[in-house]
């Protein structure tokens, strides 16, 4: 959606040239669970320009512990039932959704205009999957990875590696125990310190 | 240069020739079962594992990747 009067009122305290920024990009959003529900919040908000999300799954009830997600939408499409969510929270980012798995075959159909891409997935072996792919196709654009987000607390031990152009965020050890999922707030973190890179990376703040 | 090593994750180690990147995770003990590996800066894919040599003085980063999301 074009700029208008509500535009100017609702990003009036951001930075303009920063906004100006996000506005042009194009974000890809791989998984739409306890990462990438989140991540999607965070860079609505911000004021990114488009949003590309894939997920093949539906809404359960214990996916409302963490993700962004209402009791009404049990049953929903993960990406329809969140594009309902983000367009509640701004008409101004345009979003296309795949109620896909994602595969080798199908990454750069569904993501080949994003500049950038998050890696939101579940299993250890689809985050591989997605980044070898990923890079191997796009290996100049940025990736940003999360391993390790299991548990509760231990802020400290949450940090940003960085080989090249890709990104790998989370504590690097913490696993996930068998039948247990990840507990909202740290999850949560993990997401948004996803989206804080992206939105730095986007506007040339670190390279 | 000196002695032959390469940098796997900041520490130094011995280098071989013909040394390949699974003989690298062999020698670092690396048992996690999904990984991504750059050799100077280049990601190695897990099919190409047993046939990518690591050049003498190369820089090795490996990462762990842990399920959850």
């Amino acid at each position: 959606m074009k700029p208008d009067q509500l535009f100017a009122e609702m990003f009036a305290g951001q930075d303009q040239q920063l906004l100006q920024i996000w506005r042009q990009a194009t974000v890809g959003i791989a998984g739409a669970g306890g990462l990438g529900s989140n991540v999607a919040v965070a860079l609505t908000r911000a004021g990114i320009g488009k949003l590309i999300i894939a997920d093949h799954d539906s809404v359960s009830k214990p996916n409302l512990t963490r993700q962004q997600f209402f009791l009404r939408q049990v049953g929903l499409p993960k990406v329809a039932a969140l594009q309902d969510t983000l367009r509640k929270i701004s008409p101004y980012t345009e979003l296309s959704v795949y109620p896909q798995k994602i595969t080798e075959q199908n990454l750069s159909g569904i993501f080949g205009k994003a500049d950038l891409l998050i890696e939101a997935l579940d299993d250890a072996e689809q985050k591989e999957m997605l980044i070898e792919t990923w890079q191997s196709l796009y290996p100049e654009r940025y990736l940003i990875a999360a391993s390790g987000i299991g548990g509760v607390g231990k802020n400290e031990l949450l940090h940003t590696e960085q080989m090249g152009t890709l990104f790998i965020v989370g504590d690097g050890v913490s696993e996930i125990q068998p039948g247990e999922s990840p507990v909202s707030a740290r999850v949560a973190v993990v997401a948004n310190m996803q989206a804080n890179l992206c939105l730095e990376l986007l506007a040339g703040l670190r390279k | 240069m000196n002695a032959a090593r390469i940098t796997v994750n900041g520490h130094r180690i011995p280098w071989q020739e013909g040394m390949t990147v699974r003989a690298v995770l062999h020698a670092m003990n690396y048992s996690f079962r999904m990984l991504v590996i750059k050799v100077d800066g280049k990601l190695v894919k897990r099919e190409d594992w047993d046939s990518t040599p690591v050049p003498r003085g190369a820089e090795v980063s490996v990462y762990h990747l842990i399920s959850g999301g």
